[in-house]
């Protein structure tokens, strides 16, 4: 590789006349940053209109599904790389940060990052066989890290240090010095931790990163001959994915339920967690939010919708087995028709609705 | 045939490739070479080996032996990740972009390669990312225009027109700035007026950015037209090499592969 092709200001193009002509940069229009700090007022907002039982039990678990979420969509809706291990890899961030807590005695916040960080190292390891295996097969060989995790977390009490429940559960939780144990408390740190992760989730997919992901989902083949470093990125998906979702499993353990075992992280959570991109959109950052939203919200709806119009007759199993009807409808409906999920719905809803005068 | 040891303005140089897959050989003992800023059809019926050879020189096949130069280096099997390194450009016969990105979007990761700022860098926009990404889409932008591109530069490749797809991919392979760029039948499946944009710009590619291309190409009218030197293939063996008006004199490349059609005909 004598010949190393660099970068410079003559090697793209050389610059002729007609090049020359308009090099303006070009504005991208970004409407969206408006959009982002009006999302951003409503949450802060939020405790003051809330109850704490809306809080605790609705507003906390759905910020955390969309973090997790998102950590799977990088993985499955940009990358193109299937995975039912998510629900392994929260695993793996909770109990990384417990010993972290426990063994350490870190502080709060930087057990949790470390946590994820161990997440990432154990997805980049069950991302390895992606070199090799796709589409079906690297499903199966994800559920194959699923159950291993599962076990392993069970099978060595050292992980739940020796706790006759086999659960962990945080021993406090302060965040530089404050205690944050009260609904608002919580609500506003798991926020916080959002909020940069969804930042920086967007700076990832509108970069080089995120294009050679998308790349490597649309057409892997022709990734490599342009020059994509093909299992490196994919690897990369693996790694930065299961941080996300390390970090959603830690704080689904130590904000929201204060103490779980490994059967919080089952197959059941992994199905979860890809059924809230495949509703919310696989390959949008928004579709995670209104994925979660969604999951979240229709079990109360349907109680509701049962509470009033049929007070309370019908059973709860019966509620139950209705709620998994509607979403194996939903998800076999989007996967037909629209595999962009409700963020497409919603951004074709908004398109047409701007030009709507102009149609006839 | 070609004695080009001197070879300062060559830029590639084919020697005695021969490929086979299992057993049935695709091309034999095929010698050529190219010049400096020249554009090169390679031409022949189907089955040829016209793609097998692309495929040779950007190193998605490893030919069974021969060597290649290209610019001052000799190699037998190049990976198609150095190729691209190298500043060979490629297109493909059926379109290889990436449907479900934009048009900007399919031409910015035709510069993947040349990134220098890592994953950190990106999640946080630091400084070098920033820069970098300015850079890109201000190159890339300058490909969309030169190809007239720019209206189209947010629209999801998949839902463009086909020769406006093919357009793409010459901008994703142009992007990364080659010194040699493959093109395999960048006009197939297109209309007389389509073809006759894709040639302009292919001629402007080469004349205006001195490129050096290498394509290959059914219509024999365009290929002359177009074309500064033209090699003819027929069962894997070089059957004509000279300018377009050679080419057409040559008796052996009239029985092989013109035969059907005129010689008056074609010009």
């Amino acid at each position: 590789m004598d010949t190393h092709h660099t970068m410079n200001d003559t090697t793209i193009l050389p610059r002729t006349g007609r090049l020359d002509a308009h090099l303006a940069p070009v504005v991208i229009k970004d409407g969206k940053s408006l959009y982002a700090w009006l999302w951003l007022l409503v949450l802060a907002a939020i405790p003051w209109v809330g109850s704490e039982y809306w809080i605790n039990a609705i507003i906390i678990p759905f910020l955390i599904l969309a973090l997790a979420g998102m950590g799977l969509n990088l993985l499955t809706g940009y990358a193109g790389q299937t995975s039912l291990g998510s629900g392994g890899f929260m695993a793996v961030g909770a109990f990384a940060t417990y010993a972290f807590l426990t063994h350490l005695h870190l502080s709060f916040p930087v057990a949790i990052f470390l946590g994820g960080l161990i997440a990432a190292l154990v997805g980049l390891i069950f991302g390895l066989p992606s070199a090799k295996i796709k589409g079906f097969y690297l499903m199966v060989s994800s559920l194959a890290a699923q159950f291993l995790l599962e076990w392993v977390f069970v099978k060595f009490p050292w992980f739940y240090n020796y706790s006759s429940s086999a659960t962990i559960s945080s021993p406090s939780i302060e965040v530089f010095g404050l205690d944050i144990s009260s609904a608002q408390g919580k609500y506003y740190w798991i926020l916080g931790v959002v909020v940069l992760l969804t930042w920086i989730a967007i700076n990832l997919t509108r970069s080089q990163t995120g294009r050679n992901w998308m790349a490597i989902r649309d057409m892997d083949t022709a990734a490599a001959v342009i020059g994509i470093r093909v299992n490196h990125s994919k690897i990369l998906a693996f790694a930065v994915s299961s941080f996300y979702l390390g970090v959603a499993g830690a704080l689904w353990v130590f904000v929201y339920l204060g103490s779980a075992g490994v059967q919080s992280f089952s197959l059941q959570r992994s199905f979860q967690i890809l059924f809230i991109i495949i509703i919310g959109g696989l390959g949008s950052i928004s579709g995670n939010f209104i994925g979660a939203a969604f999951i979240t919200l229709l079990p109360l709806a349907l109680d509701f919708v049962s509470q009033t119009l049929f007070a309370g007759m019908v059973d709860a199993g019966v509620l139950q087995n209705i709620q998994k009807f509607i979403f194996g409808t939903l998800i076999i409906w989007f996967l037909i028709k629209e595999p962009e999920g409700i963020a497409r719905l919603l951004t074709n809803a908004r398109s047409r609705l701007s030009v709507w005068p102009l149609r006839f | 045939m070609t004695t080009l040891s001197h070879a300062g303005n060559i830029i590639l140089d084919v020697r005695d490739i021969s490929l086979s897959f299992q057993g049935v050989k695709a091309i034999t003992s095929l010698s050529f070479s190219v010049q400096r800023g020249e554009i090169c059809a390679l031409i022949g019926p189907n089955g040829a080996g016209k793609s097998s050879l692309l495929n040779v020189l950007n190193g998605v096949y490893t030919p069974d032996s021969g060597e290649i130069h290209y610019e001052s280096e000799h190699f037998h099997k190049v990976h198609p990740f150095q190729a691209a390194q190298r500043g060979i450009g490629r297109t493909f016969q059926n379109i290889a972009l990436f449907k479900k990105m934009s048009v900007i979007d399919n031409t910015l990761s035709g510069l993947s390669r040349h990134g220098r700022s890592n994953f950190i860098e990106h999640a946080f926009k630091l400084p070098r990312a920033r820069r970098e990404s300015a850079e890109f889409l201000e190159r890339s932008e300058a490909v969309l225009e030169f190809l007239e591109l720019q209206s189209h530069r947010y629209t999801m490749v998949g839902n463009l027109a086909y020769g406006l797809q093919k357009r793409v991919e010459l901008a994703r392979a142009l992007v990364a700035s080659p010194r040699l760029l493959l093109l395999d039948e960048p006009m197939a499946g297109m209309n007389a007026e389509e073809k006759q944009e894709m040639s302009r710009f292919i001629a402007d590619i080469n004349r205006d950015l001195g490129i050096t291309v290498v394509l290959i190409e059914h219509d024999v009218r365009v290929t002359m037209d177009l074309s500064d030197h033209v090699v003819v293939l027929d069962y894997g063996r070089k059957v004509g090499d000279g300018t377009p008006a050679e080419v057409q004199a040559n008796p052996d490349v009239i029985a092989a592969y013109l035969g059907a059609i005129t010689p008056g005909s074609v010009h």
